[in-house]
This record gives C-alpha cells, structure tokens and sequence, in this order.
C-alpha cells in the first residue's frame, strides 16, 4: 500500500480497507503518528500527541473489527482540537492558563467518538480558548498553512483545518464560535461543518461564548463530515441547550438529486469588501450547482454588517464570565508566592491569559457593566433577533444560502496580528450564521496563486441534511477537494 | 424624636433536595470537605449546569404556599464577582425573571392575630462554597461541599416594624418549608439564612430611610438581638445628627453588635446577564396545578380548621399548628380521646413543659397520642382530678403503660361512689362535734373557709382520691342541714 494513498484517503475508503483487511488499525495509527513526528515541526499544528492512548485504542479497533462489532468508523484516526476535555490527555485550550490541565473527564463528543470506534492520535493547536480569526494566538505558537508556512491556516481551529490539509489524520474535530470551523477549512482547502446550535453536545467542550459555541467535524470530504456528523450528534443530558430532536443518519440523502434546489445569494456578501478573485471563483462554483439543476436567486441579509459589532459584544461578555473561573485556586495556572487573594487573581490571570484572551474579557467585562448593559449587551441581543429574522425571511424563498467564507485566501503570518479590527473582519461571512444558530459548512471551491478558497453553504435551523447533499453533489462534480499541498520534508 | 423602625428580610433557604441544584452531586450537611462536589460544582472546564427539576418543584411549592404568582417563563441569570469559594467566579440565580413572584403570608402573632407580609419575589440559585480561616496556619481552605446546593431566596417588602414581627415571619416561614417539606429549616445548620434590611425614620413619615444589611444571621434569638443592637446604633447616629452609610454589616454574637463588613461586599458591580448554558424555565397551568396537589394542608388552613373544627382559641391553634409533628400528634390524640380542648391543654400544658424539660422534640416523645389520649379520658370521665391526673402522667412519661395501668397500679382512683365518700363524711362529721358547731354558728363567707378543714380530713382520709366536687357537695348537703 501506498503511504500517500493512506495520508489522503477518505474515512470511508479507510474504513472499507479495515473491514477487508487491508490495512489494520494499528498499522493506519503508525503510519499517520509516523507522519506527524515526520512532517508536522513547520506546521504546529498539534500540541499534544497521544501515541500511547492512540495504540491502546487501535488495538480495540482491530480486534472489534475481527470480532465484527465494528461501526464505519472504528479504526479511523482522528485528532481533537484542544479545546475538547480528553480524559487523561493534556486539554490545554492553547493557553497557558490551562498548561497543566488533565482532565478527569472526556467531552460528550469525545466518548461519542471513541464508542464509535474512532483513535485519538492527538490534540491540535488553536487560537487562545479560541479566540482569534489565524491561530496565532496560541501560547504554543503559530500554526503555518500548508499550502504555504508563511501565513496562516485561519482560526480558530486552525490545527486542526492544517492537520487534515497535511494528511496527519482522515477527520478532526473543530468548534465554531463565529466561524473557527468554516473561515480555517477554507483557508487550508479541506471541508469544515458548523452543525446548528443544539446539534451537538456542549459537554466538556472549553466553553469560550455558550450561546454561539457548536462542535463540528474538519474532514477532506463531505461524505466524511457526514460520516462523523452521525456519532457527533444527539441529545446529551449533560448539556441542557442540546436539542432534543431526532438525528437523521447524514449519509443517506448525500446523493440525492438536487435539481430545483434554490440557492440564496446575499448581495452583502459580494459587496465590494469581497477579493474579486474570490468572487469570480465563488460565481464559478456556484456554476457547478446551477449545473446540478439547482437555481440561484438573488437575496439580502440587510444587517450583515452589524452581525461584527453585535458578535463582539455577546461572545466577549459571555467569555468574560466563562473564563472567571480560571483564578488559580482550582486548577491551571497559579503565580508563584502570591501576596494575598487579589495578587493572586491578578497575578495568575495576566500570567495565564494572552492578550488576545485579555482583550476580550475587558470588553466584555464593560460591555457587561453597570450603566453600560442595556447599550451594549442588551442592544447587541436585540440585533442578534433581527439577523436571525434576516435568516428567517431568507428562508421564505431559498432552501440554502451560499457565499464566500471568508472575505480572501489565507494571508500572510503577522499581517492582521496587530490590527484587531481587521483581524474581526476574516468572520464577516460566518459569525452571523452563528448568531443565528444556523448550521453552515465550507467546501474547497477553489484555488488563487495557489492557495484553497472555500464556498460556505448556510441551512435552516436542524437541516444539516440539505447542506451535506448539495456539498456532495458539489464534490461529485469538481475535484477541488481532492487537492493536496506539497510538504516541506514529504516524501511524495 | 420618636423613630418607626422599617425591616425588610432576605432568607436564604436551602432546599432539601437529594442532589444538588445543577449536577447530581449528593446535596447533604457536615461530610469531610471537598468529598461532595463533582466536577460540575468545582467548575471545572467544559462542565455544565442541568437543572434539578426537584428544586423547582420545591420553589413552586413554595410559591404556591404563601399564595404567590408562580412565574410561566424564569431564566437563570450569571451573577459576576471572584471570590475563592465561588468557583466558576460567577453565582447563577435568577435576577430578571425569577421563579416566584408577589405573594401574601400571614404570619401569626402572639396574641393571636395575624401579621400580613408582602412577598416580594422568591428565586433559585446556587450557593456557595465555604472559605475555612482556621484550619491552616497562615492559609486559607475552601471546601466546596456546599458549592451547588440549592437555595430559594425569599423577599420581603420593607413590611417589618418590630423585632418580634420579624421573628414571628422568620418562625411562621420555618413552619410552613417545614411543612412543605422543601427543607429542613435549620438555621444553625446555615439552612435557614437571614439578611436583615434595616433603616430608621421619624414617626410620622413616608420616606425611607438609608438601610444597612445584617448578613447571614443564624438564630432566631439572634435576628432579635441583632435588630435591637442595630436600631440603637442607627438611632444614636442619626440623634448625634449623624447620617447612616448603607453597607453591608455582620452581627457578632458574642459582642453583641453589629459591625461594617469591609470586604468584597462594598459597592459591586455584579453584571448580571442571562445564564447561556441553561434554557430558560417554561412552565405550564398543569405543571403548577399537579405541584398544587402534592401541598399538604398548610399552617394557616389548619390554623382555621382547628379553630372551626375544635373549637379551640386562635393562639393555642396557632401554637398547635406551628409544627406538624406537633399538630399530627394533637389530632392523633383527639382522635382517640374525643376531647380537643383537653387534649390541646394537656399537650400545650404537662406534655410540652416536660419535652421541654427533658429537651425532646414532639417526634421524641416518650408518651403516644394514644395513651395521652387515656389519661384525658379519665380526666374527662372524672376518674381523675387533676392533681391525680398529673400523677399518672408522671407514670406515661416513665413508660408505666396505660392511663388506666398506672391508676390500678398506683392506685389513684378517684372514689366517686356516692356510699362510700358519704360514709367518709359522716365519719368526719360525728369524729369532729367542735368543728361542726363552729361551721354552723358561723355565716356563709367564714363556713366556705371553715369546710377546708373537713374537705382536708376526708382528701387525706381518701388518700386524695376523692371526687373534690362530689365531695363538696355531700359536705355542703350535711353540714347546712
């Protein structure tokens, strides 16, 4: 078997070669481990590598595959971003506030995940509990793209959307806060999902904003995502906002006819903030769909715009209570010989916490504040409704939205570090679809000087199902998807 | 200048529940720290709130038993401040919706009457941990145990003028969660917490003073104590021509004083928002109507039962009903003697003044409903006198069996047979000529005092067993003839 063959193999194809014999779980878990240790330095795009864990698991994998217990995705390699809670494995959330943190427990996505068989090879790097539009703001350091290490792979689940552009592992786990699947899937050229609010549990998931945090899969391919959609998914009675609404198996209806499919294009995503090259190469794919039969139509999303300054108030408000909790008496990081109770808050926090981290805990901690809460956070509520509403309407004459999701392909390493509003920008296309609670994905879609650039697709509320089908029709038709980078160090 | 003291109060009542109020952790008092808090209660990452449906159920039993609005939709909101025992650095409570509404509690007075006081709103949230100051040189220990348990805080309006009126609520309120069973009511034990508001104002007028808050007070001697100490203080002050800062202040005990509390309390900004991680609580006409009907009768209802049924005074109902042991155990023994003011006389009488004696509470007395309930039939039927009964309940209380046991055992019978107690006066009569001569020469004011000597002769000739009325009856036949 070729090697390469298995760095870029769909899950599927993986999971059909493990259930003929054709590869062993423990054989796919070596050569993807080897992989990382080989390739990954200039990436950065795991911190934590969990080989032992990985080879206890692939063994249960082989012998469930012998013992024909299998499911489709037992044996298959998977990376978490940091931000899941791995019971026994380092959960640093890039922080290092949380430098020392295992946890005694593992996220409700994870123990899916490993009931269905999957290996955990590792824990990918990400922005700063998440906060951040290009992974640089890890304490672990910068992830570089693989398409090209001088800029970055987008974030905040950038390690991940690089770790699977790499070929390191077939699926990875990411989290959309307000755009941290879809925005780095684009920016590194593989598929990224951010289901609906309530599809997947919250539980052991480090919370960064609650009301807009959602887990997906980061995969090469959407029949892959829908394939990991499937164990992701569920009712979780440690999560209260999980929903309690049936979840259809994804895989059935991918290839599903989509002719008469109406598609929404929002003309405040083609404004003039809008790379023209990207816009050309969103129009040609959009071509693609028209080709499947389905229809485009013209719509608006009129306060699209306002979706940033709204989003920068909820999600920085609700962090600033979520990350109170790290205050150096429980767990994470303590400052050394602390004086007293305030020198040790303070001290261990502006210690712990980058200044990204910083930045929005003191907005949202203003933004919060007595004399300022109606004008901001009630405000910002206010508006949220309105865009929902957008959507709503939206949704009276389209079945699905379409867009760019992200304003231009990856940019250069420190470009947009220093210019915070800038850098607020990279999620003009995505944050409102979480405001809204509305599942959306990124698909390759093609390429500018050599670098992805990725079509997003938003559904209706708890209508996965549409997105994934008309994404697969989509892979059916162009090869966008099957793209792969040339690594510094790769053998082929 | 005369002053109108005005109160309002804030209990912090912890609920009863089996698990805490957002994680499955054991909800219990006094296990070795630390030992019953999960990962939920330590606020570890990831870790979610789920909400205890039994601690809704109980603030809807709560709502429903002081008559006030139950709230269709509350949400939980995120109370922001640090403070080592609370982990997640935010408390989540109800701050914009909460669970219970305005209300109406009458609240019985000792004379008899009723208080009323004016709910406020009463909402759930989540209590915290403890910080420990003496069990480490130098450090402080946090112990988590009670991080999560689940509180009802209870509002009133600014209704109070008077110690003893706040004390009576602060009981009145102890019986009904007692009743309801949503908790255990022990102050001591900090399930029962009470912050006092408290302010001044000359007689006479409507504006409200500015108010201090006693925090934390955990007896009901001492909420009677603290508010004395603090009226003094504030009206002193406000004599002197000085004003009142409002603050938070502490009542210690052993001084017998309040004084400021510096810390963390002063001026906080607490940013409240609404909670993310829980949904907000939708309930429905049905849910209350089916939480309606797992309220037992209430104080109040029965007070007025027993008055209207038993035909008892509106104090000694009220001192019946105040626990339910004590009021179960009252109508188990009319139950079984038929006899209500009798029954409520012993058991407000001999019964509690020797719990009290002996320190036991009503679920620990040694003497059944049942066999009170014989000795006040022998009492009604007139086989004992009161002097006799007590002797037989001196017997009950040791455990010497029935009423009617400890008569023939101790044999305290009264003799009411007319031969015999007649046979006994004559014989007093015939042995006493000089006694006899002076009672009839004497008039009817000197002869009621003269007839002790002979009703004296014949107790003591009855061992005190004779029927004292019968007795004064035959005498009186005999002696005016």
């Amino acid at each position: 078997m070729n090697h390469s063959d298995l760095s870029y193999a769909s899950a599927k194809k993986l999971s059909t070669m493990l259930k003929q014999g054709d590869v062993s779980a423990l054989e796919l878990t070596s050569h993807f481990l080897d992989r990382i240790r080989q390739l990954d330095g200039p990436l950065n795009s795991l911190i934590t590598v969990s080989e032992e864990h990985a080879i206890t698991a692939a063994k249960a994998a082989d012998k469930a595959l012998s013992d024909g217990t299998a499911t489709p995705l037992t044996g298959i390699p998977l990376l978490h971003k940091d931000i899941f809670c791995t019971k026994g494995i380092k959960t640093t959330c890039a922080s290092h506030m949380l430098d020392n943190f295992v946890p005694p427990y593992d996220a409700t996505v994870v123990s899916r995940l490993n009931a269905a068989g999957t290996v955990t090879l590792g824990k990918t790097n990400m922005d700063e509990f998440a906060m951040g539009s290009s992974n640089e703001t890890s304490f672990y350091g910068a992830v570089a793209n693989p398409w090209d290490t001088d800029r970055v792979p987008g974030g905040s689940s950038g390690g991940s959307a690089a770790a699977i552009a790499a070929g390191f592992a077939p699926l990875s786990t990411g989290t959309d806060t307000g755009g941290s699947i879809r925005q780095p899937a684009a920016l590194c050229g593989i598929t990224g999902l951010k289901p609906t609010y309530g599809r997947v549990s919250r539980r052991g998931i480090i919370a960064f904003a609650s009301s807009l945090d959602q887990a997906g899969p980061m995969t090469r391919s959407v029949e892959d995502a829908a394939l990991m959609l499937n164990a992701m998914c569920g009712i979780d009675d440690g999560d209260s906002t999980s929903a309690d609404i049936a979840v259809p198996d994804f895989t059935t209806l991918l290839e599903q006819d989509i002719a008469g499919l109406r598609i929404g294009l929002p003309k405040e995503y083609f404004s003039n903030d809008l790379d023209p090259q990207v816009s050309a190469q969103i129009h040609a794919a959009l071509a693609e769909l028209e080709k499947e039969g389905a229809k485009l139509v013209d719509i608006e999303l009129p306060h699209t715009h306002q979706g940033i300054a709204t989003y920068y108030v909820i999600a920085p408000a609700e962090a600033s209570a979520n990350l109170s909790r790290y205050d150096g008496v429980r767990f994470g990081h303590r400052c050394d010989d602390p004086k007293d109770l305030m020198d040790l808050y303070e001290r261990s926090r502006s210690e712990g916490f980058g200044d990204e981290v910083q930045r929005r805990i003191l907005v949202g901690t203003y933004a919060l504040s007595a004399g300022f809460y109606d004008a901001y956070f009630k405000k910002a509520q206010q508006v949220r409704r309105i865009i929902a509403n957008d959507f709503q309407r939206a949704f009276e004459q389209v079945d699905i939205i379409a867009g760019p999701a992200a304003p231009s392909v990856a940019f250069k390493k420190g470009e947009k570090a220093a210019d915070p509003l800038a850098m607020y920008m990279e999620d003009v296309y995505t944050l409102s679809v979480n405001l809204a609670g509305l599942p959306g994905m990124s698909v390759p879609a093609g390429m500018i000087d050599g670098l992805p650039i990725g079509l997003q697709l938003i559904g209706r509320s708890f209508d996965e199902q549409t997105l994934l089908n008309a994404g697969h029709r989509f892979q059916q038709r162009t090869d966008w998807h099957l793209n792969t980078p040339t690594l510094a160090g790769a053998i082929s | 200048m005369k002053w109108e003291v005005v109160m309002g109060l804030e209990v912090h009542l912890q609920l009863a529940t089996k698990s805490k109020i957002f994680s499955g952790a054991a909800n219990r008092f006094g296990a070795e720290p630390n030992i019953q808090a999960c990962a939920i209660d330590l606020g570890m990452p990831g870790m979610l709130p789920v909400l205890n449906e039994q601690a809704l159920q109980y603030a809807v039993m709560f709502g429903l038993g002081v008559g006030a609005a139950i709230g269709k939709r509350s949400v939980f909101d995120r109370k922001n401040y640090f403070y080592p025992d609370s982990p997640k650095g935010y408390q989540v409570s109800q701050f914009f919706e909460p669970i219970v509404g305005e209300g109406l509690f009458d609240v019985p007075m000792s004379d008899g009457s009723l208080y009323p006081v004016r709910i406020t709103r009463a909402h759930l949230e989540e209590d915290a941990g403890k910080s420990v100051h003496d069990a480490f040189a130098d450090q402080t220990g946090i112990d988590l145990n009670r991080a999560g348990t689940p509180l009802l805080e209870i509002v009133t309006e600014p209704d109070f003028r008077t110690a003893e009126q706040a004390v009576a609520y602060l009981k009145a309120l102890h019986s009904l969660v007692t009743y309801l069973g949503i908790s255990d009511g022990n102050m001591a034990e900090g399930s029962m917490r009470c912050d006092i508001n408290i302010s001044l104002r000359p007689e006479g007028t409507d504006e409200l003073g500015t108010r201090t808050e006693i925090k934390n007070v955990n007896s009901f001697r001492f909420v009677e104590r603290a508010i004395e100490v603090e009226v003094e203080r504030q009206q002193d002050i406000l004599e002197d021509g000085g004003r009142i800062i409002q603050e938070t202040r502490l009542y210690d005990a052993d001084k017998n004083e309040t004084r400021s509390m510096r810390s963390k309390e002063v001026a906080n900004d607490y940013r409240y928002f609404p909670e993310p991680d829980l949904l907000p609580i939708v309930i429905d006409d049905d849910y209350i109507e089916s939480i309606r009907e797992l309220l037992p009768e209430l104080p109040g209802p029965k007070r007025g039962r027993f008055v209207d049924q038993y035909g008892l005074g509106d104090y000694d109902a009220a001192l019946l009903v105040s626990a339910r042991p004590m009021a179960d155990y009252f109508e188990a023994t009319v139950a079984a003697s038929n006899e209500a003011k009798l029954s409520a006389n012993w058991i407000l009488g001999d019964l509690s003044a020797a719990m009290n004696r002996d320190e036991l509470s009503i679920e620990e007395c040694p003497v059944a409903p049942e066999l009170l309930a014989g000795l006040v039939k022998r009492v009604a039927d007139n086989t004992l006198s009161s002097k006799l009964a007590k002797q037989v309940f001196e017997g009950l209380w040791q455990g010497e069996g029935s009423a009617d046991d400890i008569i023939e055992s101790r044999g305290l019978k009264q003799v009411s047979d007319s031969g015999a107690l007649e046979a006994m006066v004559d014989e007093v009569i015939a042995n006493n000529p000089a006694q006899v001569e002076q009672y009839r020469a004497a008039d009817d004011g000197k002869r009621k005092k003269l007839s002790g000597f002979f009703v004296g002769q014949i107790m003591k000739a009855s061992k005190g067993q004779a029927n004292p009325q019968m007795l004064n009856e035959l005498l009186s036949r005999k002696l005016d003839s």
